[in-house]
């Protein structure tokens, strides 16, 4: 399974290892963990909870995984993103792509990201000290999805 | 939409998070009204509902639209049977 979308937390190591197992010909593994912070725009964040479009999620999320596929020369992508209420510290998202040489995993890897932050439905609402709040899409995501173009 | 196609199609209308919470609506069932036949006219009827939906569906208000789950626009048809789905810009990752 390349998408998972879930509550439940993951286990990196593990997940790495069963992207390149039993392939002798990986010689490359990328990946790339995102983290909630605790603050954002200056405030404090006591909790996220991010929400999808159940269906159309994991749909979008494995088209952006068959155009890294089209792009680069790799073997295995994997994409986990959780949803629910996650606190500072908690891994909200994983990224691993396995290839035969670095610059094909690292670039994949960045361009997942980079696809996955402003293609996939999915939105970030956090509580603050002021209360909640929705997280405003940020122009510097759609400028790092441009260089893909 | 073909003038003598009687007018009878519904769609399924999904709100999603902040949207969803200014609307006060999550989902509904709605029967296409006369004239509409793609998004862009569908944005317009919802908002003749007045109040948030005017405001929230505005023209230059950054709507994000999708229809049985592909990104779509303004000029996507619709005719009936889609399931269609209005959020704002997206913030995961």
């Amino acid at each position: 399974m390349p998408v998972r979308i879930q509550t439940e937390d993951f286990d990196v190591s593990a997940e790495i290892v069963r992207v390149r197992e039993g392939n002798p010909k990986v010689g490359a593994v990328a990946s790339f963990v995102g983290i909630v912070r605790d603050l954002n725009d200056g405030d404090a964040v006591a909790s996220l909870t991010l929400e999808h479009y159940p269906g159309m999620t994991e749909k979008a999320v494995e088209k952006i995984v068959t155009e890294a596929h089209e792009r680069w020369d790799i073997y295995d992508a994997l994409v986990i993103h959780r949803v629910g209420t996650l606190k500072p510290l908690d891994q909200i998202v994983l990224v691993v792509v396995s290839s035969a040489h670095r610059a094909e995993s690292f670039k994949a890897c960045e361009f997942l990201m980079d696809y996955l932050k402003t293609r996939a439905p999915f939105w970030k609402k956090e509580q603050t000290p002021d209360g909640v709040r929705w997280v405003d899409a940020r122009a510097i995501d759609d400028e790092a999805a441009e260089r893909w173009t | 939409m073909k003038p003598n196609e009687p007018q009878t199609a519904v769609v399924k209308i999904l709100y999603f998070a902040r949207l969803r919470e200014v609307l006060g609506k999550a989902e509904e069932d709605l029967v296409i009204p006369d004239g509409v036949g793609t998004i862009g006219d569908l944005a317009a009827f919802l908002r003749t509902r007045g109040d948030d939906w005017a405001t929230e569906l505005g023209v230059g208000k950054a709507v994000r639209v999708a229809v049985n789950q592909d990104m779509a626009d303004a000029d996507t048809p619709v005719s009936g049977g889609e399931e269609i789905a209005f959020f704002p810009p997206v913030t995961g990752g």
